[in-house]
C-alpha cells in the first residue's frame, strides 16, 4: 500500500511527487498558452473533415 | 469498485471501416503485443444482464438486442445461476483464504472453437479487454481505493496506446485511433461505467432516494466538458458533461437506450446474498486523474453512509431535503450552467439549491456520519472533495488544473480569443475530440499535461507497473496472478471465478471468488508461493490429484 494522496496544494507527507506541485494561476495560464502556441502542429490537418468523419456507433 | 471504458474508434484511410472489426483488431493487437502461452478465454458464468435490482428479471425475448451483453454465452450464466443454490459461505477470520467450493466442468471437445473471434482477453493486471458493441472496452480490475481506481484506469489508456502503436507498426493492418470520450457529436454515445460493491442490506430504494441528486450535481467536479449542445450537438456552445444529453430516465435497466440516472442492472458478479454491484452509467470518460479520483471516491463515500445507516447510523438530516423536482431536466441544467450559480428546483417546498450547494450538503453529511471512522484513503478523498468545491467557488484559475471541463474550456476560450472563433467552428470541435486521443503526441489533454497544466494523482512509474500487475488487495490479485503464474492451466476466468485445466483432474476445476475483497495477496500470496504448478494448487484446495 502506498501512502501517497492526491493533495493539489502540495500538502501532507508525500514523497515521490504524487502530489501535484503547488502552482500559481500564472503557471496554469502559461501551460494553456504554450499549448495554444503549438496547437496547429497537434490538431488534425483538416479539422473540418476530421470532425465530420468522427462517426461512432452507439454503445452502452 | 472499478471502471469500464468503451473507447471511441477511428480507423483506415478513406473508406470507413467496420467498427466491430476494427475493435476486434485492437484487442488482437494487444494480445499479440503482449504474448503469453495458454488460451485463456472469458467466462460468462456470473453474467446476468437482464436481472433488475428492483427485484425482477426481464425476458430475453422482450429485451432490446443491445441489452444481451452475454449473447451466445447465455447458457453459461443460466447454468451457473441454477447450479449455485443459496448463498456461498460467508467469510470470517478463522476461514481459509479462499472460500473454496471447487466446482467442475466437462472439458470442451473443441476448445479452439469456443471463442473464435478471440475478442475477449484477460490481462495479468486483472482487467478484461474486449469488444463491447462496436467499441474496444477496458474493464479495470477491482480496486479498493479511489487512488487505485485512477492507477488502473490510466493503465487502461496505456493498454489502448500499445494496441494503437502495434497496429501502426504493421504494414498489414489499418491504423487505428482511439479516444477516451463518450460522444461523436452525431447522436451516438458510448459509456464509461463505474461499479461499486454495496452491501446488499441497503434497500435499492434508498440508493435511488439519496444518490440521484448526488449523481446529477457531481458533474461540476468531474465533467470532462463537451463542445455542442443537444444529442447531435445541434446548438453551438459548451457544456460540462459528455453524457448529460443522453440521460433520459430517472431509474431503469437499460444502458443503450432510455439511459437512466440510476441503472438497475443487478448482476453482482459476486455473492448475490451479500453484495450488490451498483452500475453507474451517467459519468463521463475522464482524462484528468483528479476527476477519476473524485468520481470514484466521493460516490463510494456517499454509498458508505447508506451502508453505515444499515448498521445504526442516522442518515444526515440535510440529505432528506436533497430531492430534485425534475432529476432528468436537472442533469442537463447542471451541464449547461458554466457559472455554477443557477439553482435547481427541489421537490415539495424545498429551497432551490445550486449544484455546488447540494455537493456541500453531501460532503458535510459524509463528514458528519463517517468523519472519525474514515480510513486514510477515504479521509484524503473527503478533503480533496471539500477543497475542490472551495476552488470552484472561489478560485477558478487554480481549479483549472484539477477540473477537466474547466481546463478544456480554457483551451477552447484561448483559441477563440486568438482567432475570433465562434462556437460552431470545426477547430473547436476537433479540440474536443482530440482532447482524449490516447497518443500522447496527439492528445490535447496529454499535451496540456506535458506543459504543466494538469494535476497528477499517481506517478508514471506506478501506471507502468499497473499495466501488468494487479491490485494486491482485491480478488483481482488472484485472477491476475493465476494467469501470470499458471498461463497453461488457466483456460477461462471471469469476475468471480478462475477455471483451471490441470493434469490429474478428471474435469476442469473452477475456483470461485464470490467475495471481491478476498483473493488478495495478503490472503493468498503464501498459498500461491507454495505451488509452482497449478496441479498442486488444485490438489491442496481439494481436487483429486495426488498431493506432492
Amino acid at each position: 500500500m502506498t501512502t501517497q494522496h492526491f493533495s493539489p496544494r502540495g500538502g501532507e507527507g508525500d514523497d515521490e511527487g504524487a502530489a501535484p506541485v503547488p502552482t500559481t494561476p500564472a503557471a496554469s495560464t502559461q501551460a494553456v498558452d504554450d499549448l495554444l502556441d503549438e496547437i496547429d502542429d497537434v490538431l488534425e490537418t483538416n479539422a473540418e473533415s476530421f470532425v465530420r468523419g468522427f462517426v461512432q456507433k452507439g454503445g452502452q | 469498485m472499478g471502471i469500464e471504458t468503451e473507447y471511441g474508434i477511428l480507423g483506415g484511410e478513406g473508406a470507413r471501416q467496420n467498427p466491430m472489426a476494427l475493435s476486434a483488431l485492437v484487442v488482437a493487437a494487444y494480445a499479440q503485443a503482449v504474448p503469453r502461452p495458454g488460451r485463456t478465454r472469458w467466462s460468462y458464468e456470473s453474467e446476468d444482464p437482464l436481472s433488475d435490482a428492483r427485484g425482477w428479471r426481464i425476458d430475453r425475448a422482450v429485451a432490446d438486442p443491445s441489452q444481451l451483453t452475454d449473447a451466445g454465452h447465455e447458457d453459461e450464466g443460466r447454468a451457473a445461476r441454477g447450479a449455485t443454490p443459496g448463498a456461498p459461505e460467508t467469510s470470517g477470520p478463522g476461514e481459509p483464504p479462499v472460500a473454496v467450493a471447487l466446482t467442475r466442468r466437462r472439458r470442451p471437445v473443441h476448445p479452439e472453437r469456443d471463442d473464435p473471434a478471440a475478442t475477449n482477453v484477460l490481462l495479468t493486471n486483472g482487467a478484461r479487454l474486449y469488444v463491447d458493441h462496436a467499441h474496444p472496452e477496458y474493464s479495470s480490475p477491482e480496486v479498493a481505493s479511489a487512488r487505485d481506481a485512477v492507477l488502473w484506469d490510466r493503465a487502461g489508456e496505456r493498454v489502448m496506446l500499445t494496441a494503437v502503436r502495434t497496429l501502426a507498426a504493421s504494414p498489414h493492418t489499418p491504423d487505428v485511433q482511439l479516444y477516451k470520450n463518450n460522444v461523436d457529436g452525431k447522436g451516438a454515445s458510448y459509456g464509461t461505467h463505474e461499479n461499486y460493491l454495496v452491501d446488499r442490506a441497503v434497500p435499492f430504494g434508498e440508493i435511488v432516494d439519496y444518490l440521484t441528486a448526488f449523481l446529477v450535481t457531481r458533474t461540476v467536479m468531474i465533467g470532462s466538458g463537451r463542445v455542442g449542445l443537444g444529442v447531435r450537438g445541434e446548438t453551438p456552445g459548451y457544456q460540462l458533461s459528455q453524457r448529460a444529453d443522453y440521460m433520459e430516465a430517472e431509474v431503469g435497466l437499460e444502458t443503450t437506450l432510455r439511459r437512466p440516472i440510476i441503472n438497475t442492472r443487478d448482476e453482482p458478479h459476486a455473492d448475490a446474498g451479500r453484495f450488490r454491484r451498483l452500475h453507474v452509467i451517467i459519468g463521463d470518460a475522464n482524462c484528468f486523474e483528479t476527476a477519476t479520483y473524485l468520481k470514484l471516491g466521493t460516490t463510494s463515500l456517499v454509498l458508505a453512509v447508506l451502508e453505515a445507516a444499515q448498521r445504526g447510523a442516522t442518515i444526515p438530516f440535510a440529505w432528506e431535503a436533497l430531492h430534485l423536482a425534475d432529476p432528468v431536466a436537472s442533469v442537463q441544467a447542471v451541464s449547461r450552467d458554466l457559472t455554477l450559480e443557477q439553482t435547481l428546483d427541489m421537490a415539495g417546498d424545498g429551497t432551490p439549491l445550486t449544484a455546488l450547494q447540494i455537493q456541500r450538503h453531501y460532503a458535510a453529511g459524509v463528514r458528519e456520519v463517517l468523519g472519525e471512522t474514515l480510513s486514510d484513503d477515504d479521509a484524503a478523498v473527503l478533503a480533496a472533495w471539500e477543497r475542490t468545491l472551495d476552488l470552484l467557488e472561489n478560485d477558478r484559475e487554480a481549479a483549472a488544473r484539477e477540473v477537466e471541463w474547466l481546463a478544456k474550456l480554457r483551451v477552447l476560450e484561448g483559441l477563440r480569443t486568438r482567432h475570433q472563433l465562434s462556437w460552431d467552428h470545426a477547430k473547436l470541435a476537433a479540440i474536443d475530440l482530440q482532447w482524449s486521443d490516447v497518443r500522447p503526441e496527439r492528445g490535447i489533454c496529454a499535451r496540456l499535461r506535458t506543459a504543466g497544466g494538469v494535476a497528477a494523482v499517481v506517478t508514471e512509474d506506478e501506471i507502468e507497473r499497473a499495466v501488468s500487475a494487479p491490485p494486491t488487495d482485491t480478488r483481482a490479485w488472484f485472477r491476475g496472478e493465476a494467469l501470470r503464474r499458471y498461463p497453461e492451466a488457466v483456460v477461462a476466468a471471469g469476475w468471480d471465478g478462475v477455471v483451471l485445466d490441470v493434469p490429474g483432474e478428471p474435469t476442469l476445476v473452477r475456483i470461485p471468488m464470490p467475495d471481491p475483497r478476498r483473493g488478495t495477496a495478503a490472503l493468498m500470496g503464501a498459498l500461491l508461493d507454495r505451488h509452482p504448478t497449478a496441479a498442486t494448487l488444485v490438489a491442496e484446495l481439494g481436487g483429486n490429484a495426488p498431493r506432492t
